[in-house]
Order: structure tokens, then sequence, then C-alpha cells
């Protein structure tokens, strides 16, 4: 599914990833950890099509193509989808239209007409008691004054009614409680095929006991420093990172 | 010939041609020699610093229409509002259509000023509201002096205007370049509701200047929401004078939605003679190429215990220029004044520029006025946010724009009216998307 090779990029002239290698086949969940400042957030950034970052050597490659040169929307289009740390607020935007003109703006570069209203009504309802979603909620501005759990919640939404194959989750637990959490946890293990992935970002392991992961990787200064199975979560959450990095320091 | 000078000679064969016995003759003579001693403005007058004429007044304008013209109405049905039953009150080159129109006169009057300048009936009406609150300024004193079409609305006390009231004025382009000077008088009594809609519409690209005066009454209780669309054509420019005396308790809203034309200058004046009045004045311009928007405001508080909010949203890109000269005056005795004013506006071209300049002049000590203008452009984050969802970079800037304009439109009441709003609006940033939120 997605092939990183010999990554490096940066942003307003400071490297930031130095040579991430990582491999996620479909089916599988990768979960990427490490310290703040590693560089894991900007990996997801980089992949979904920030424009800010540079990429200044290696490859991304998605079912074969190197996707380096697609704008953020192109990335979407062929199955892309970050879920952000920090959701934008917009206001004027509800829910509602912003998810109808994805799916149609979507399913138009995909070669597609625009979803009849009735099935679009239909798969909102549908996705949205899977996350637990207050109609009421849909209407609103997207993101405007909701909590930081409407927004991780809302997140997740976005990614059931776009089913994408390469979901990328972005601190995703900072800021749910535990309620939440499982809500969003239960909503992505639901949408979890063998056709699809997911990389699951986190600084912490207490999502990882809900999102089982595959492989662990661990960031630090720009570099995936040790992979392993997940036991290596319940090591880092014991043990912190600080090991990590006087292995990679010494 | 200088326009003002060709003016000037076609007062005395304008008035031949109409009543000068009448009342308004006097009138009209005063406003001549005001116009005459005053000129156009220009870029001294500080009300006009960013906005000049100059370029427009050059035209060769017919100041009046030679001929009659008419047109079908399936040829101009995508300039009205269509789908809702409303009263029309239209004119083609500055002349009155009976074909387009639907007046009435049951129970209120929606018809014509050329008839209330000239039957004895709406004599009264006539002595107490016209030209009592249009400003001697030059281009209202030119109207003035040329008042004798337009339209006239006289709704009397209690009574609910249950059909929008649509004013059109389409000009042909029959005339290589035309001025246009329409004069509108509405008066809505005591506990009454009405709901406006004005539109000024070439249909070619010959040059147009149409000067146009209002004066609104809102009596005591009285409601009036009054909707200007000014999408027209690239050589069609506009002055809009509108003038609004309100009494105690009534509410006024005034919505422009500035779209097209040349250059468009919006005198907007608000004059609260009363307790506990409301007035509203919000805008959302969208402009491009070298169109120029001139929003000139003025909300006058006269009494105490009343409300103004001004809420006006500009996106300006190419040439575009936006200008914005909001005027808030708080007498003295006008205590517990709340007036609101923001003006904000996003440029999305590097040659793009508004010049936007609040101005408060404060004489009670007991009121609450804010203002507050902000120049910026479209979030980056936010247009990352909507492109990483799929939509492509167009549709997410203009997505983000209409939002960003979205409050404004929220107030409007006709939800017809709303609907081409938005259709306008995405025709205006190149879309096919719908803004139905």
């Amino acid at each position: 599914m997605l092939k990183i090779k010999d990554l490096h990029a940066s942003v307003e002239d400071k490297t930031i990833l130095k040579g991430i290698n990582l491999e996620v086949k479909a089916g599988e969940v990768h979960a990427i950890m490490g310290p703040n400042g590693s560089g894991k957030s900007t990996l997801a950034s980089v992949i979904a099509g920030k424009e800010e970052y540079e990429v200044d050597k290696g490859e991304i490659i998605l079912e074969g193509q190197d996707i380096d040169e697609l704008s953020a929307e192109e990335r979407a289009h062929k199955g892309v989808f970050l879920s952000f740390q920090y959701p934008v607020e917009i206001p004027g935007v509800t829910v509602t239209n912003f998810m109808k003109t994805a799916i149609n703006e979507t399913r138009k570069a995909r070669g597609l007409a625009d979803m009849p209203a009735n099935e679009m009504l239909k798969l909102i309802r549908e996705k949205s008691e899977l996350l637990e979603i207050d109609r009421k909620f849909l209407s609103r501005s997207l993101n405007e004054g909701f909590s930081g759990g409407e927004k991780k919640r809302n997140e997740i939404f976005q990614m059931a009614m776009l089913e994408p194959k390469l979901a990328i989750l972005d601190e995703t637990d900072s800021g749910l409680d535990i309620d939440a959490l499982r809500i969003v946890a239960n909503g992505v293990n639901k949408l979890k095929s063998k056709d699809n992935a997911t990389i699951v970002i986190t600084h912490y392991q207490r999502l990882l006991d809900y999102i089982i992961p595959d492989y662990v990787h661990v960031i630090y200064n720009g570099k995936i420093v040790k992979s392993g199975g997940k036991e290596l979560a319940h090591e880092l959450e014991e043990k912190g990172y600080d090991w990590i990095k006087e292995e990679v320091n010494a | 010939m200088e326009l003002k000078e060709k003016l000037l000679s076609s007062f005395l064969a304008f008035e031949n041609q109409v009543d000068v016995d009448s009342y308004v003759h006097e009138i009209r003579s005063e406003a001549i020699k005001k116009f005459e001693t005053k000129g156009f403005p220009n870029k001294k007058d500080e009300a006009w610093k960013y906005t000049s004429l100059n370029k427009i007044l050059k035209e060769d304008y017919s100041v009046f229409s030679k001929e009659e013209n008419a047109l079908e109405y399936s040829d101009v049905k995508k300039y009205f509002i269509h789908d809702i039953d409303s009263y029309k009150i239209i004119f083609i080159d500055g002349k009155y259509s009976s074909h387009l129109s639907e007046t009435t006169h049951d129970g209120m009057d929606v018809c014509l000023m050329s008839a209330a300048l000239t039957k004895p009936k709406y004599r009264l009406v006539i002595e107490n509201y016209f030209n009592k609150i249009a400003k001697d300024d030059s281009l209202a004193s030119l109207n003035t002096a040329f008042s004798r079409e337009g339209a006239f609305i006289n709704i009397p006390k209690g009574k609910l205007a249950e059909k929008p009231i649509q004013v059109i004025h389409f000009s042909t382009g029959n005339e290589a370049a035309l001025m246009l000077q329409p004069r509108n008088l509405i008066v809505v009594g005591e506990n009454s509701h009405v709901q406006i809609i004005e539109r000024h519409q070439s249909l070619t690209s010959n040059p147009i200047l149409t000067n146009s005066v209002t004066e609104v009454f809102a009596n005591k209780r009285a409601i009036v929401d009054y909707y200007k669309v000014q999408n027209d054509e690239k050589n069609a420019s506009l002055i809009d004078n509108t003038f609004i005396n309100q009494k105690q308790q009534s509410h006024v809203s005034v919505h422009t939605f500035s779209f097209g034309g040349k250059l468009t200058r919006n005198n907007l004046n608000f004059f609260q003679n009363g307790e506990h009045i409301d007035s509203t004045l919000k805008g959302v311009t969208i402009i491009g190429d070298k169109q120029h928007v001139d929003h000139n405001t003025l909300v006058h508080h006269i009494e105490p215990n009343c409300e103004s909010h001004q809420d006006y949203k500009g996106i300006f890109g190419d040439s575009a220029i936006g200008v914005f000269n909001g005027k808030v005056v708080v007498e003295k005795e006008a205590q517990k004044t709340n007036a609101f004013q923001a003006n904000n506006n996003i440029l999305i071209s590097d040659k793009a520029s508004i010049n936007t300049k609040p101005q408060l002049e404060i004489f009670a000590d007991d009121v609450k006025c804010s203002h507050g203008c902000t120049i910026g452009q479209l979030d980056e984050s936010a247009l990352f946010y909507l492109r990483s969802r799929g939509i492509p970079e167009k549709e997410a800037k203009a997505l983000l724009m209409y939002a960003f304009a979205n409050n404004v439109l929220e107030s409007v009441k006709i939800p017809e009216l709303k609907k081409r709003i938005n259709k306008l609006i995405a025709n205006k940033l190149a879309v096919n998307i719908g803004f139905d939120l």
C-alpha cells in the first residue's frame, strides 16, 4: 500500500525528517510513537501533502505510484486520509455541507456522478450513529466551538464517510476522555478491513490498548530508530523514551 | 460637451416636458442651482478621496432615453426573483414598463413616482415626504432636479405587505451611453411591514451611469427589509443615494450585495428620530477585474436607547478596489446608544486593495460603540484541511470565502433571494458547488 524510502523533509529550511523508511501493507495497523518534536506529525503532514513541507530526498509511493508531485486533494482522491491533531475551525461551513462537498468532489475526480441526496443522507445517518454523533451536531459549523472530544469524533466520522485506503491518525487520542476514546477507537476498528491500512501516531500507549497495532515504530530525531510488535508500545509506556534516546546517542 | 454642461442645458427642456406648475418645480429649480454651484464631486472632497468619478463622467451620455423600449419577460426573467409571488415595478431605460410590472392600489400604493408627483391625491404625501431627507449634496441635488420617475411605495398604517416588492431598472443599450436618475419614495406607516428588492441591470456593455436617490420613511414600529442586488454589466456604474428616516421602535435593515458593475458607490444614510430604533446595515462585496465598490455609510443616532449594527464583508481579487467609509454620529441626547460596526476584508490578489475608514463622532457619555476592521488573506491551515478531504483548491477557496461572508447572508429573510445570492456568489467565484448550508 505505502512505501516510504529514505524520506528527507524540511520546513522553512529546517530539516525535520532525516531518512524515514517505512512499509505499510494493506490490512495492517502501524503505530508511530516517539517523543515530542521527533517528527511524527511532520511525517503525517508530508504524506497528506501539506505544501509548506519540502521533500528534499526520497520517495513516498502509494500503490506503486510516487505521490510527491500530487496535491493534497489528489492524494485524498487516491484514498489518503489524515485525521488532524488540531482540526481547523471553519465558521459558516456546516459539517454536512462540508462532507457533501468532499464526497462529491472526490467522486468527480474518480469519474463518478454526484451521490444522490437520499443515499448521502443515509450514509450520514449510518456513519454518525457509528461515532455516536448527535444529528444536531451535523448542522453546526465545522469544528466551531466543538470540544476536544467532539473534534476528534468528527475527524473519525469524516474518515468513515470517505472510506480511505490509508488513514493516518495524528494524535487522535489527545484531548479525549475515556468514553470518547472508546467511541473513536471502536469507529476506527470497525472501518478496518483487509484492503485498507491505518497509521496511528501517538505519544502514549493508551490508544493502542483499543487499536491494536501490528507494528510499532519509534521516531526520534527524524528517523525511525526502533521497530517491533505491539509489546514495544508497552515497553515505552513503562520506561519512557529516555532509553531510546540513550541507545541512539550512544 | 462636458456632462455637467449637458445636464444644465437639458434642464429647461426637461422642465418643459413635465408639469412646471407642480409643487416640485420649486424644489427642482433649487436643486439644479445647487448642482450648478457644486458640480460633480472630486477627490478633493473628503468623502470622495478613494473614489474618482472622472473616468465614468467622460462618457457621452444621453441624459434621457429617446425611445420607448420594450423587453420580453422571458429574456429578462433571470434577473427577477421569479419563484416567489411579488409586486414588481419595472423600468426600461428609465421609463415605466407596464408590461413587466405588477403594481397595486389595493390597500396600499405600489406604483410610480411620476403618478405621485402629478396626481392631486398624492399631493399631501409628496408635501410631507418628498425631498425631506435627501441631502443637498451635488449628486442628490442633481437627481432631485431631474426627479420624474421611479418607484413610489406608500404603505398605510397597520398593513403587512404580504408580497415582497421588486424594483428593477433595466437598460437596453439602445443609446450608445445612457445616464439614468431614478427617484424612489417609500413611506411605511405605523406597525406596517414591507420587503423590497432593488436591482439595476444593464443588458449590454454600453456605458450606463445611474444616479439614484431613494428616500425611506419608517414610521413608528414599522419594519422595512431592503435588499440591493448589485451584479451589473462591466460598463454599468451606479451611484446609489439612500436616505432612511426612522421613527420610534422601527426596524430597518439594508443588505447590499455588490458583485458586479464598473463602479458602485453606495451612500447609505440612516437618521434615527425616535427611541428604541434598530438599524441594520449589512453588505457582501465580491469583486475582481478592475471593479470598484465604495460603501459610504452614515448612522445618525439622535435619540436615546437605539441600536445600529453594521457588518460589511469584502473579498477583492485581481485589481479590484474596495472602499468602506463608515460614519457613526451619536448626539449628546442619544444616551444608551449601542452602535456596532465591523468591516472585514480578504484580499486574494496582490494588486487588489481596500481602503477602510471608520469614523465615530460620539457626544454622549453613556454609550456602547464598537468598531473593527480587518484585512487578511485566506487561512492556509483551513485551506489544507479542506483540500486534505478531497476538495480541490479552487472549490476550497470558494467555500472559505463563502463561509467568510455567510453571517451577512444569514439575516436575509426571503429564502428564494438567499438562494439566488448563493448562486450569484458561486458564479462569481466560478465554482459549481452548492452553498445550501
